[in-house]
């Protein structure tokens, strides 16, 4: 593998790309990373956002306030009120901006000069998915107790022969999988993109370099996708945090629900 | 005699097998939504939501096999 990128190392391309990466040049101190900085300026932008868009609400809104109001519906209409239920609206305004800021972080995938989003990191998703994780198991011992809930979501109405095989995975669910999924999904696509991203603009350079006419058109090419899955990777970003969200408002409903 | 020789790491073969069963499914979910929708096409909006959380949960396994892939890769 490392005697095929060889070209690369010869060409003015960064490469190979090591952990240094991470820490922005110029600041003093390993407690920063690039990631850190992308996450302060997405809050910073999500809260003045809401903050202009809300600040001065009129009953005819204009076109910021139309905006940020439309973010908040699609959260809560979309969402929480479909997929929850009539206790949906109360989980509206954290779903609403666990929706917004894994947009953001995503997004920053796609923007040039960052190209590279926190998400494609493992402990920002873990991060989410543990409040997540968190926030279903609190509602459920709320509503149920811990014995009841544990109970009503483990417990499904089976033959009894078969409940031997569906209690351990169902705990499991509840348990491990559902937080795992979590986390892992919203990492792995955006790992994922930053890789196929990286495929085909290097592979557009190692092409270009290899010093035949034919295969320096194949890179041209190569460099043509780069753009082509830089728009679906823009798609993919606000997809997985839709899913994401989705799946949140999801586990809370099964949390909530009454026994089967 | 060695007439053959493949190198290279076998994870990523285990990661191309990992994807077929998630590709079929996420194949036959947005199948089973474009019919629904096709015979029944004020039902779009009511089932969308669990054509995404149908997609999302058969991805996952395919992003499960390539988390995989690289954990039990051998870095040269």
């Amino acid at each position: 593998m490392s005697l095929q990128l060889a070209p690369l190392a010869d060409s003015s391309v960064p490469w190979p790309p090591s952990v240094e990466e991470f820490f922005p040049p110029g600041l003093v101190g390993n407690w920063v990373t690039k990631f850190s900085i992308m996450v302060w300026i997405a809050v910073a932008v999500i809260i003045v956002f809401f903050l202009v868009t809300q600040r001065n609400p009129k009953i005819v809104p204009n076109k910021a306030q139309w905006l940020g109001e439309s973010v908040y519906s699609f959260v809560r209409n979309g969402i929480a009120k479909e997929v929850i239920g009539h206790e949906g609206p109360r989980f509206a305004p954290y779903l609403t901006s666990l929706f917004v800021f894994i947009c953001f972080i995503n997004i920053f995938a796609v923007i040039p000069g960052f190209q590279i989003s926190p998400s494609s990191h493992i402990a920002f998703p873990a991060v989410l998915a543990l409040i997540s994780f968190g926030l279903y198991w609190y509602q459920g011992i709320k509503k149920h107790g811990l014995g009841h809930y544990i109970k009503t979501s483990v417990l499904l109405p089976a033959p009894w022969w078969v409940q031997p095989i569906l209690l351990p995975i169902e705990f499991a669910q509840i348990l491990i999988i559902r937080p795992l999924t979590l986390a892992v999904r919203l990492f792995a696509n955006l790992f994922a993109g930053h890789l196929i991203l990286l495929v085909f603009t290097l592979g557009g350079f190692m092409l270009w370099n290899a010093g035949n006419i034919a295969l320096a058109a194949v890179g041209v090419i190569s460099w043509g996708m780069a753009i082509v899955m830089t728009l679906f990777e823009a798609g993919v970003a606000l997809l997985q945090a839709y899913v994401f969200v989705l799946l949140t408002a999801s586990y809370v409903q099964t949390s909530l629900a009454d026994e089967h | 005699m060695a007439l053959a020789e493949i190198t290279g790491d076998i994870s990523s073969i285990g990661y191309g097998l990992a994807a077929i069963g998630p590709g079929i499914g996420v194949g036959i979910v947005f199948a089973a939504y474009i019919q629904a929708t096709a015979r029944q096409p004020e039902s779009a909006g009511l089932t969308r939501p669990y054509l995404f959380m149908g997609f999302a949960l058969s991805e996952a396994l395919a992003l499960f096999g390539l988390v995989l892939a690289f954990v039990f890769s051998n870095p040269a």
